[in-house]
């Protein structure tokens, strides 16, 4: 269900404010110089300029229903075919990808401001605060993740928003984690102790050192997880538990056609490809990043 | 050694307490009636309220997790609403299909994966290496309850090699002993039945195993890679070793730390995380189970199920660390 | 050096081959080797489904469905796929025909009703026996209904009888045994449909000593006097009967039917493609062409005996609480396109009721399809600019209702044509019934499958306005109408059909009028069968004993 960085993917302790922006530098330079993480992100973008011009991509209304068309084969009118309700499946596919970035936006989102606050005060404050927290992490660590997301679309309701939230939560501990020990190895640090020492406030440490240096592997994960969190979105709406109807959600789609599997496997294949895409550009991105920001791992 | 798994073992406690508390608040949380779930839209609101009460839904909450907890304590998962019958009966067939499919899928996915990143690693950027890694990435970012509908179009819909659902077919005969069918096969020497179940177990194995066999490959290369670099292997190589053994003996025995890292964490992902594969494959495991349980406001069964599937997950990481410290005794425990 | 890592690579792949082959190999070798342990999970049916001619092997029938049962106490339980099974286990004192809700006889080969209606006498069948071998009397129907009287823990009971927790027994006060084979009950008031509900599956005789013996456990062990006799049951997976020799009825010609779960339907369907199974029920509509183009394969359609509709909130404050918006939603739905999403297996609804009751009143005429009177209904009602409403609808199939989901989708784009905007609410089935029975929604999908095949099981049921209480509603659209409730009420307690029959069809006007529901359609749920599985005969209650059953 989720792939977790290495966590080895911190930048070095010891960076200083003054180097971080020529660091930045390098690694937007390494990261363009690297093919997977051009065509990442060369798929990122295509996504994003077919959610923002889905009007003028798209074929048809991708909720206007043609029900004595159902299940159409692929045509020169319908590219992908139709769905159960013939609907066009290549329009439903581009105006969907307002909604996989919607996903990846908001649950990662999530994800990242509850995990990076919690693994930040963790982290930074130790002793008790930081016990208590990380035995919160451990129990939802420990909870399967696709139960808790179940579980908590159940109670909240099934909605796209809700599913949101749920992947949300469950991609928490990751953040937590992977900034806590972020954190840890920065706090000892020389410049950070002498900020301590000439009495700045921890809010301020915290917010204007802690938190900036932290961003490399925070950015990492992000990336990583935006893929993850479409993934387990799709899973909880082919399961009926994500977006509502008509919404093209790709994962919908695909449990819509799943009684269609014999008769009209078009309608499966297509979103599945697209979700795959999308997480695949994500994913490639991610690496690319890491490997930018982290100049260790690279040869 | 003794004292640090003590140690964690006590540790456990508190997570797993954790774990029922959230299990049991979200069940309560979810709108919906366990009674009206077991009795159907054709029961009286008496029926409904005499169900109720039997079941103690009618006592404050924390009177409800107390009795929970006690019970649980004592060894008793309690009831399942729906069937009457305990849950650790309802768990004793499913379980184990669920481990077998996920005992398969790692089997799959660590010996590929290991493999595949072996190689990847010792002829980098070699065409082995470049479409391992590329195979890799589509693994990681791949829906996998699409994957199985492919599949099942490609292997039971098309070429009708693979049958699409299920554990074993109807008309064979299996003496189960540990429920994990292909083991029991090869115990009782049936190989009509280990062919089947081998059969059916083949593409959800495969479908669930795709994720981890790409994030093992990922990661036994890189940390090969690492690994490799360092002076003791050069020493080795400039020493004119034959490059075999020094890469079997000494860099994966190294590289493999961090890898089985990955695969504790992904064994206990797949227990609880085979819900999709499970539906779409009709196989009757536990994950599927809760799922349909969840739906059905089953609360013992979901709490206790959960239960059981977290206390795997933190067991199998307890072991994971454990080995992670026979492995590489220089880190230390105290 | 290179070739080496390729090498391993290599042989690592051949010896997966090897074992693969290897396996495969066998395939064919030793077929017997279970041992014979008794802890077999599998039931000892080493030969095929098909079912062959040679006399020496087992016909066995094999039959997949989407999940298994509850309890095989029918007593206790209301789900079809209990049913199914214990239909094969049990007879009642008098059972439906083969094809229609007639009542004719089982258990009981007479009976006769007194004058005003409430002494109902039984003669029963002699020589019958339960499975595990005693004797069936008159004393054992007693012991079961004393049995059903004093919980509410048997649903049915409750429910068709009107018991509740004060009154466990219901509308029957006494039931005697009036001879060893004569049996004599005795109602509080008469009740029409009586007859009728005790031809109802769910009271099936069990043997008084079975369930003394099992006690807690009776529901996995069921001992009847059936066509068929209960042999094991794995949970989620299979549920195994053999043919009982001793039946009184026609002695089936298959050995043993075995129900198979398999939760999806299209795997239940390929399944069935590939010959491991030979009847299936809850076919996609999508594979009936399939089916119906596949040499091997038949669709058999069981009779309609239910309705599906979108009931209306006529409670809540609002559009819906005007009969004029309501009656504009039926005129803005386009009935027969919508059907199309039955692919064939719905015939469009006009009552709450199906045709092939009685009491059906075929004169009523459906509102039609006609957006621009709807808009100027809307528009008198005050809403002609339109408003928002709220569409709930479970996620799954039903049997009356096979693509909710595309349902509302299609609903939604209908009355957004006369300016009603729906907002789809998607919930599982439990959660759908909890919301709905709270009156949560403004609109909302449902169904029924009859349980008797009498109106009162229809429109008493699902509008008369006792069964309007929010939390346990089964009148979902919360109708409220007293000249209905007269007639209905009237109806239950009216002996004679003919005037039965009035009272039904004028509550047919009644409820067409006020329009609480767009009724949408009556199914013929197919059933996808094997060519040589042949006498199968689906019964409009959902299901049927499959002592008739042949297999070629």
């Amino acid at each position: 269900m989720s792939a977790e960085i290495n966590p080895t993917g911190h930048p070095k302790a010891g960076t200083t404010k003054v180097k971080a922006s020529s660091l930045w530098l390098d690694s937007l330079s390494r990261l363009l110089r690297s093919k997977t993480s051009v065509i990442g992100l060369f798929i990122i973008l295509t996504l994003v300029v077919t959610a923002i011009f889905a009007p003028y991509f798209a074929t048809h209304d991708p909720i206007e229903q043609d029900l004595l068309n159902r299940y159409a084969a692929p045509s020169s009118e319908h590219w992908l075919g139709t769905d159960g309700l013939g609907r066009d499946i290549y329009s439903r596919i581009v105006y969907g990808t307002r909604i996989s970035i919607q996903i990846g936006v908001i649950a990662v989102g999530i994800s990242m401001v509850v995990g990076v606050l919690l693994g930040i005060i963790a982290g930074y404050f130790g002793r008790w605060i930081d016990n208590v927290i990380m035995r919160i992490i451990d129990i939802l660590m420990a909870f399967p993740s696709i139960l808790l997301a179940i579980a908590l679309v159940a109670v909240l309701g099934p909605s796209l928003t809700n599913a949101m939230i749920a992947v949300g939560i469950v991609g928490v501990p990751h953040f937590a984690r992977i900034v806590r020990s972020t954190v840890l190895s920065i706090k000892e640090t020389e410049y950070i102790e002498a900020a301590r020492a000439s009495g700045v406030r921890n809010g301020e440490i915290l917010f204007r050192h802690i938190l900036p240096n932290s961003m490399a592997p925070i950015i990492v994960q992000a990336t990583l997880s935006i893929g993850t969190a479409i993934l387990d979105a799709a899973g909880l709406s082919f399961l009926g538990l994500g977006a509502q109807p008509p919404k093209p959600e790709w994962g919908a789609m695909l449990s819509d056609a799943q009684e269609a599997l014999q008769t009209a496997p078009w309608a499966i294949t297509f979103p599945g490809l697209a979700i795959l895409i999308v997480v695949l550009g994500f994913n490639l991105f991610g690496d690319g990043l890491r490997d930018a920001l982290d100049p260790r791992l690279k040869q | 050694m003794l004292n640090y798994i003590i140690r964690r073992l006590v540790f456990l406690i508190p997570v797993l307490l954790g774990v029922t508390l959230i299990a049991f608040s979200l069940m309560h949380l979810i709108p919906g009636d366990p009674a009206r779930s077991m009795l159907g839209e054709k029961a009286t609101e008496e029926q409904l309220e005499a169900l109720r009460e039997e079941l103690g839904l009618n006592d404050p909450l924390a009177v409800q997790y107390g009795r929970y907890l006690g019970q649980v304590v004592t060894g008793d998962l309690g009831k399942s609403v729906k069937s009457d019958i305990s849950v650790a009966e309802e768990l004793a067939n499913r379980l184990p299909a669920t481990f077998e499919l996920t005992l398969f899928a790692m089997g799959v996915a660590i010996f590929v994966g290991v493999l595949a990143g072996v190689i990847a690693a010792v002829k980098q950027y070699s065409w082995f290496d470049n479409i391992s890694m590329t195979g890799a990435l589509f693994g990681v970012s791949m829906p996998i309850f699409w994957l199985g509908l492919m599949m099942i179009w490609l292997f039971s819909v098309k070429l009708g090699w693979l049958p699409p659902s299920g554990r074993l077919s109807h008309e064979i005969e299996l003496t189960t002993i540990t429920n994990l069918y292909l083991l029991d096969s090869i115990l009782t020497w049936n190989w009509e039945a280990f062919w089947d179940s081998f059969k059916h177990l083949l593409m959800p194995g495969l479908a669930l195993g795709t994720i981890p066999m790409a994030i093992i490959a990922r990661m036994t290369r890189s940390s090969m890679l690492e690994v490799m670099r360092q002076d003791y292997i050069r020493t080795a190589n400039a020493k004119g070793l034959s490059r075999f053994p020094v890469i079997f003996q000494h860099a994966l025995k190294n590289a493999f730390l961090p890898v089985l890292t990955v695969i504790g964490l992904q064994f206990g992902y797949l227990l609880g995380g085979a819900v999709l594969t499970e539906t779409i494959f009709s196989w009757p495991g536990v994950g599927r189970y809760v799922y349909l349980s969840i739906l059905g406001r089953d609360y013992p069964v979901v709490q206790s199920t959960i239960l059981v599937i977290a206390a795997i997950f933190v067991i199998v990481n307890l072991i994971t660390d454990i080995l992670y410290k026979y492995f590489d005794p220089r880190i230390s425990y105290d | 050096m290179k070739k080496q890592y390729l090498w391993s690579l290599f042989s690592a792949m051949l010896l997966v081959l090897i074992i693969i082959a290897g396996c495969g190999g066998s395939d064919d070798a030793s077929t017997d080797d279970s041992g014979d342990d008794t802890d077999t999970s599998q039931a000892d049916n080493s030969d095929n489904s098909e079912g062959s001619d040679d006399s020496g092997e087992k016909k066995t029938l094999v039959f997949g469905r989407g999940a298994d049962a509850v309890s095989l106490d029918p007593s206790k339980v209301t789900d079809g796929e209990s049913i199914y099974v214990t239909n094969q286990v049990y007879d009642t004192l008098v059972r439906y025909a083969e094809d229609s809700t007639d009542v004719v006889e089982a258990l009981a080969v007479d009976w006769d009703v007194s004058e005003d209606g409430t002494v109902w006498t039984f003669q029963l069948r002699e020589g019958v026996k339960f499975h595990d071998g005693t004797d069936f009397t008159a004393e054992d129907v007693v012991y079961n209904f004393e049995r059903w009287a004093t919980s509410d823990e048997f649903i049915y009971y409750g429910y068709m009888f009107g018991a509740s927790e004060d009154d466990p027994a219901g509308i029957i006060e006494k039931v005697e045994a009036t001879g060893e084979y004569e049996v004599q009950f005795t109602l509080e008031a008469p009740n029409a449909p009586f007859l009728q509900t005790l031809a109802m599956p769910p009271f099936g005789i069990a043997s008084p000593e079975a369930i003394e013996e099992y006690g807690e456990d009776y529901g996995k062990n069921p001992v009847g006097t059936g066509p068929f006799k209960f042999v094991e049951w794995a949970r989620d997976d299979r549920i195994v009967l053999e043919k009982n020799p001793d039946y009184f009825g026609q002695v089936a010609s298959i050995d043993e039917v075995i129900f198979r779960v398999i939760p999806d339907n299209s795997a239940r369907f390929m399944e069935l493609q590939s010959g491991t199974i030979d009847i299936m029920n809850g076919m996609n509509p999508q594979d009936l062409t399939t089916a119906e183009n596949d040499s091997e394969l038949q669709v058999i359609r069981r009779p309609s005996m239910n309705v599906s509709y979108m009931a209306m909130n006529t409670s809540k404050e609002g559009p819906m609480s005007d009969k004029r918006v309501r009656q504009a939603i039926n005129l803005a739905i386009d009935k027969d396109k919508l059907l199309t999403l039955y692919e064939g297996i719905g015939k469009p609804a006009k009552n709450p009721m199906p045709p092939s009751l009685w009491g059906y009143n075929d004169d009523i005429e459906d509102y039609g399809y006609d957006p621009e009177e709807a808009k100027r209904l809307l528009a008198e009602a005050g809403y002609g600019d339109g408003f928002t409403v709220e569409l709930y609808t479970m996620s799954n199939p039903r049997p009356y209702m096979p693509q909710p989901k595309l349902m509302a989708e299609a609903i939604k784009q209908m009355l957004a044509e006369v300016g009603v905007e729906v907002k789809i609410v998607m919930n599982d089935w439990d959660t759908h019934l909890a919301k709905t029975e709270n009156g949560e929604h403004d609109m909302a999908f449902l169904g029924w499958t009859g349980d008797n095949g009498d109106p009162d099981n229809f429109l008493y049921v699902l509008l008369d306005k006792d069964n309007a209480k929010v939390g346990s509603a089964g009148n979902i659209a919360f109708y409220k109408n007293d000249e209905l409730h007269d007639l209905l009420v009237n109806a239950q307690t009216e002996m004679e059909q003919e005037k039965r029959t009035e009272y039904y069809l004028r509550a047919q006007e009644i409820i067409h009028e006020d329009a609480p529901w767009v009724p949408i359609a009556h199914t013929t749920p197919p059933l996808g069968v094997a060519k040589h599985v042949k006498n199968y005969v689906p019964h409009p209650t959902g299901s049927e004993p499959f002592n008739n059953i042949e297999l070629e």
